[in-house]
């Protein structure tokens, strides 16, 4: 990186705009019609907060796909976070699972930013006390890099080769009015959660 | 959010909304095959109970188990309290032991308080009813179900429901958490019982008062029935049992004239044929019996919130991780 001693640090700029993330979605649905052989026992599962909108995306483009209705839940992963003790405790998030459950279905977790895959290995725990799926598969907007334990995506929007000082923002009309996945110095974006966890007396999780 | 759990006094409405919203979360687990969420793993909770109690204890214990803390039991009888232990050496013994938080009940009011001031015990102190003060999670709970019943969502409030509480309000803890938290939560209270068992300086509490339940049973979306706590009467209070119950009782005729949509609640135990009747007690309108269930949720929300993130505001451990940052 050549910002790397620069005493300013360098805007965000836009990696994905909202027609590239729109194409990425139907790719994605694309690839679980495909790789689930019609994606007849998918069972979605959006992370919150911003798993939840993609995963209803993703849930929209595979009705139009494959003519059913996926059933579509979402996840908090709180209660399992390994970094609870680091901050203090914050609000839950509505965990909602489908009428059918979950037992013996494929369960896509869907999350926007892949690092370092600690809200995956809390998923993983949480779907564990929930029920127990046929297999479970991960599909993210973004994969960053610099993993800390052995995760990994079944589905990739974009790979996005990042340093530890820069911070991913996803943006999704959703919530934060607009389409849109940039990158920039973490100086720059306080708000990014990403931010902090490169912070080395900061949180390693993502939210 | 305080790091105690003292008083419903203490409580903003964004901290009550926070319990209410967590407990409403949590709820949702008693419906799931593994009943269990591992947050508390490795923090031990001691249920120091002075006073005799099987409702709440064992609703602290279902919840701090459904949390995976490490729980310890320590009752008066049996303990070395009975050998005439004080309350801080029993807390030093505590500390010493590692208690990452204390859920107390005392006949004393305002030994949780003191607990919670001295610098005996680092942890969080929850109090589970204290002499005639307070009883916070009993009041949380209330509104938990009141909330549910008279405007269902996360993020809503009790704002302009009006909440009766009728009976023993002069030896009710209940009734005084109750009245802080749902003033916060923006409901208009009105108390209903005799002169002698209201409590001195009640026109400085934020509600009204009425000796005539039948006069105040229509303008009414909650009504809570008190039990009347003999244990606790060392004096005649009123005149007999029947006219007790003939004027502040609940009945079927009393029920006939609440609105609709009202429910009709108690914080248990009941006495039945004294304050409520057997025919109100089981109607559909009577939440007694869900309050209970209501109980493991708010508690685990309050031990939660209380126990499950870093070291609260009050501590100088916070602020030095806060400047780090």
């Amino acid at each position: 990186m050549t910002t790397h001693r620069e005493p300013t640090p360098r805007p965000p700029h836009q990696v994905l705009d909202g027609t590239d993330i729109t194409r990425v979605v139907t790719r994605i649905a694309h690839e679980i019609v495909e790789r689930a052989k019609g994606a007849e026992d998918v069972v979605l599962l959006g992370i919150h907060t911003r798993g939840v909108h993609l995963a209803r995306r993703l849930h929209a483009r595979l009705a139009q796909i494959t003519g059913r209705e996926i059933p579509l839940g979402t996840l908090d992963i709180t209660m399992y976070r390994d970094d609870l003790r680091l901050k203090p405790a914050r609000a839950l998030e509505h965990t909602e699972i489908p009428p059918g459950g979950i037992d013996g279905k494929l369960v896509i977790l869907v999350d926007d930013v892949l690092f370092s895959g600690r809200t995956i290995r809390a998923a993983l725990d949480a779907l564990n006390d929930i029920g127990r799926p046929r297999a479970v598969q991960l599909a993210v907007l973004v994969d960053r890099g610099h993993r800390e334990l052995p995760i990994r995506a079944d589905y990739v929007g974009k790979n996005l080769p990042t340093s530890l000082r820069e911070a991913v923002q996803v943006r999704l009309s959703d919530s934060d009015g607009v389409d849109a996945v940039l990158v920039g110095d973490r100086d720059f974006a306080s708000r990014s959660s990403q931010a902090m966890a490169a912070e080395p007396s900061a949180p390693h999780l993502p939210e | 959010m305080k790091r105690h759990l003292v008083s419903t006094a203490d409580l903003t409405r964004d901290d009550a909304l926070l319990i209410l919203d967590t407990a409403e979360e949590l709820a949702q687990l008693s419906g799931r095959a593994v009943k269990k969420l591992p947050t508390l793993r490795g923090r031990t909770v001691v249920n120091l109970f002075f006073e005799d109690s099987t409702r709440t204890k064992t609703s602290f214990e279902v919840a701090e188990k459904r949390l995976s803390a490490d729980v310890i039991n320590f009752s008066a009888k049996g303990s070395s309290v009975s050998k005439g232990e004080s309350l801080k050496d029993t807390a030093l013994t505590l500390q010493a032991m590692g208690a990452d938080a204390v859920v107390i009940r005392h006949h004393a009011s305002g030994a949780p308080a003191r607990l919670a001031q001295s610098d005996w015990l680092h942890g969080s102190v929850i109090n589970a009813g204290d002499g005639t003060h307070e009883h916070p999670t009993q009041a949380l709970l209330d509104a938990f179900t009141m909330r549910r019943h008279l405007n269902a969502g996360p993020g809503k409030d009790l704002a302009g429901r009006r909440v009766t509480i009728v009976g023993d309000v002069l030896h009710s803890r209940v009734a005084r958490s109750n009245v802080h938290l749902l003033t916060t939560l923006g409901a208009e209270v009105t108390f209903v019982a005799p002169p002698t068992l209201l409590p001195i300086g009640i026109q400085n509490w934020p509600c009204e008062v009425s000796y005539d339940l039948d006069a105040v049973l229509p303008k009414t979306d909650a009504l809570m029935m008190l039990r009347v706590q003999r244990e606790r009467m060392n004096a005649a209070f009123f005149p007999t049992e029947r006219e007790y119950s003939r004027r502040y009782g609940m009945n079927g005729i009393r029920m006939a004239q609440l609105p609709e949509h009202a429910i009709v609640m108690h914080p248990g135990p009941m006495v039945r044929g004294m304050e409520i009747t057997a025919e109100v007690a089981d109607s559909p309108r009577c939440t007694a019996v869900e309050q209970v269930a209501n109980g493991v949720s708010i508690r685990m929300a309050v031990l939660y919130l209380l126990l499950g993130g870093a070291t609260l505001a009050d501590s100088p451990r916070t602020e030095s991780v806060e400047t780090a940052q």
